[in-house]
């Protein structure tokens, strides 16, 4: 079953469409990221699933039934522009955070009980939230953001304001709680987190998706022929066979080993072929495909489509 | 409990825990009720030193008539300091001499004090003397030289003093014009214009205050929640129409404890004040006719003094209003008023950044509640007239304006009209005001103007 799905999705502002024609799919349990550059439209999108504003066409599903208010207790919001009251106290906040999501007081303080006691916070109970540094505040925010067990979370930007003590331990409850099954929507323009955690992505541009799948996939999708080579011989033997159909990219050579990319120019040539080759005049002691990292592949489909839009 | 409880829950005790309410709270009716009894107090303290006081009348007419009372005596230095050789007074010598004496204070009165009596006669002293003693010393002079006037007219004229004592009386005689108003049972009431006036005022003006002390709580609290960013949390649990409901009623409540807060302490200090402070003063002239208030007043069997019968008068005339009437309709009209400008308060909040931005802003509120205070002014004085009778009538002016002529008695009809608008009016802004608030919430360090929040009222959801 799907998390959530969301067809054929448009707003419109005064003067300008904020989503056009969007339809993403959130396979059940996995984590979902969701990128764009900025003014793209995500925010827009994830109010729309947060029910804080509505969709002028299109639907949106949560685990198959089609949206309705009652949902909200089922989805956990982390907002990227997010806080605090300053001058409430940190238990008092969140007692009323949740209260607010639909859980019972009793239910609210035994699982806050537990969850104070997880982060060793139990001290802040009674702290002002002012009193907490940024990074403090952050973690009682992702606290109230979890404690009512949803089953779909998003989270907008979780990292920022986080030291990489904390962003790791932040990291490790995420995807605990995808391994106890709720659905994690993830929005970030950290792609190197993308990549650690994400399973899934779409990617948004000019309020539109110009890709969606999985992370894997797309990045297969992208990958040129090229080849990440590490070689123990004739380095200078090698360099002047592989001419024509092959180019040698980033050599670092050292006494005897030497790391290389190597592309593959022709169609027709496998990578077999160029096995054979190197095999004539040395050790391969790593061969792999190169894969396109998500920030190479962010940045040449954001600007293609920007070129075909203009 | 419901999600809008819990707001309206979390509005009303983080600020009735606040310092400032509980403060505020305290000082309200002890600033009220001392202004009540201040004056009776300052009045005692004053008398409290006994004083003497020289004096030198070159008159020889006015030093006789001067009484004693329990705290002033005066005793008679004209002789002492009479230059037998030049036959003058010697006021210089009498004043160096009061320095080091035990008397308080110098009276001169000049020889030509009986034909020129305005600014001549003089109170030296070493420090100010209060003003009990001042009209003490006027009062003796005055009467004296008015008795000397007297018989020497009496005298001209040839009539006794009896005569003269019958044609001041007619003279003085105080004219009071009483107002009766007729009902539609042809029924004639006594009406008392000066306390419906004062009555009227006073509401017209607490509605005036309580709406832009608790509105501008309205619009601080969501500005505070948009600039804490935790707006967007809450709305992701809440519609923000609910989160802006529950703002608006929860500060209401608070208003409302409040101004019950200080009613109720303010009428305990005042007792209390004045059982300690009139402890022994007139309480027997005080008291028949305080009992007497509850039962039909009959004038003719009691025959009070002089000061009993004014308060009697004082009486008649504050219970005249019909304070169950001014009562609800206050609360009526503050509750109405407040939820009108209460939802304008909260679209500037949601509109701006900051709290320095919200001038812009301010004028559609602040015009039309000057505007009422001012005609409030008007119907003070003309409560029926065609001013009051339209700005009572128009919601965003009538809590204000109709609140200065309830004292007065407003027909039914007008009253009806006032309302159902002001309650319709108010539905509507808070419909309206919803529909900009939840746009301008989750706006961010955008330049809003009048242009801008027609656009966000125009968005579909």
């Amino acid at each position: 079953m799907n998390a959530l799905v969301a067809e054929n999705v448009e707003k419109k502002f005064a003067n300008h469409l904020a989503l056009d024609d969007v339809s993403i799919t959130v396979p059940e349990g996995s984590v979902y990221g969701l990128l764009g550059p900025n003014g793209a439209g995500k925010t827009t999108l994830i109010r729309i699933i947060n029910q804080i504003t509505a969709p002028d066409k299109g639907q949106v599903f949560i685990y198959g039934e089609k949206m309705q208010s009652k949902h909200v207790e089922n989805i956990g919001y982390l907002p990227e522009e997010r806080g605090l009251y300053k001058k409430m106290k940190v238990g008092e906040q969140a007692l009323y955070l949740c209260q607010l999501k639909g859980l019972s007081k009793a239910e609210t303080l035994k699982r806050l009980k537990y969850w104070f006691e997880k982060f060793e916070i139990q001290s802040w109970w009674d702290k002002k939230v002012e009193e907490l540094s940024k990074g403090m505040q952050q973690k009682v925010q992702f606290i109230i953001t979890v404690l009512h067990k949803p089953k779909l979370l998003i989270f907008d930007e979780p990292f920022s304001g986080f030291d990489p003590i904390n962003t790791k331990m932040l990291k490790d409850e995420i995807l605990n709680l995808r391994n106890e099954g709720a659905t994690i929507i993830f929005s970030t323009h950290n792609m190197a987190s993308v990549e650690e955690i994400c399973d899934h992505i779409a990617l948004i541009n000019k309020s539109r998706k110009i890709l969606e799948g999985p992370i894997n996939e797309i990045r297969n999708n992208y990958a040129s022929d090229i080849y990440e080579i590490t070689f123990e011989g004739y380095f200078n033997k090698l360099e002047s066979t592989l001419t024509s159909d092959y180019k040698i990219l980033d050599v670092v050579e050292n006494s005897q080993k030497s790391t290389m990319k190597v592309e593959v120019l022709n169609k027709n040539i496998k990578s077999n072929d160029l096995i054979t080759i190197m095999t004539q005049y040395g050790n391969i002691s790593s061969f792999q495909k190169h894969l396109p990292s998500m920030n190479d592949i962010f940045i040449k489909v954001v600007e293609e489509t920007n070129t075909l839009i203009k | 409990m419901s999600k809008i409880g819990l707001i309206i829950k979390r509005e009303y005790t983080t600020r009735v825990k606040k310092k400032s309410f509980i403060v505020m709270t305290i000082l309200g009716p002890i600033l009220f009720a001392s202004l009540m009894i201040l004056p009776a107090v300052l009045m005692q303290l004053e008398d409290d030193e006994f004083k003497r006081i020289a004096v030198i009348d070159e008159t020889g007419v006015f030093v006789n008539s001067l009484t004693n009372t329990e705290y002033i005596e005066f005793y008679d230095f004209s002789g002492r300091y009479f230059d037998q050789k030049t036959f003058t007074y010697d006021v210089t010598k009498a004043t160096d001499d009061l320095k080091d004496s035990d008397y308080y204070a110098l009276l001169y009165i000049p020889k030509n004090a009986v034909n020129n009596i305005k600014g001549s006669v003089i109170l030296h002293s070493y420090t100010q003397p209060n003003v009990g003693i001042k009209m003490h010393i006027a009062h003796n002079i005055e009467n004296k030289l008015k008795n000397i006037k007297f018989q020497v007219t009496a005298d001209d004229l040839q009539i006794t003093q009896e005569q003269i004592d019958e044609i001041l009386s007619v003279a003085n005689s105080e004219i009071q014009v009483v107002t009766n108003i007729i009902d539609e049972k042809g029924e004639f009431k006594e009406t008392h214009s000066e306390v419906a006036m004062i009555v009227g005022y006073v509401s017209g003006f607490l509605i005036y205050m309580f709406v832009f002390m608790y509105g501008t709580q309205v619009m601080r609290g969501v500005i505070e929640e948009k600039t804490n960013r935790i707006v967007e949390v809450i709305v992701s649990s809440v519609k923000p129409f609910q989160l802006m409901m529950g703002k608006i009623v929860g500060v209401a409540l608070v208003g409302i404890t409040q101004f019950a807060l200080w009613v109720l302490l303010t009428i305990g200090l005042v007792s209390a004040g004045q059982a300690i402070v009139l402890k022994d003063y007139d309480a027997s002239k005080l008291n028949p006719t305080v009992m007497e208030m509850g039962s039909e007043l009959d004038a003719t069997s009691v025959v009070p003094d002089e000061k009993a019968m004014e308060f009697e008068e004082i009486f008649q005339a504050v219970y005249s209003v019909n304070y169950f009437a001014v009562i609800a309709c206050f609360l009526f009209y503050f509750i109405g008023g407040y939820l009108l400008y209460g939802a304008m308060f909260a679209i500037v909040g949601s509109a701006v950044d900051n709290e320095a931005d919200t001038q812009q802003f301010m004028l559609p509120i602040t015009l039309p509640m000057v505007l009422g205070l001012f005609v409030m002014l008007t119907a003070m004085q003309n409560p029926n007239g065609s001013l009051a009778y339209w700005f009572s009538i128009i919601p965003f002016t009538s809590p204000i304006v109709m609140m200065a002529r309830i004292p007065y008695g407003v027909p039914y009809i007008d009253l009806f009209i006032s309302m159902a608008l002001l309650v319709i009016t108010f539905v509507f802004t808070t419909w309206f005001a919803g529909k900009i608030y939840r746009v301008g919430i989750l706006m961010y360090g955008k330049k809003v103007n009048y242009k801008e929040l027609w656009k966000w009222f125009r968005y579909k959801n």
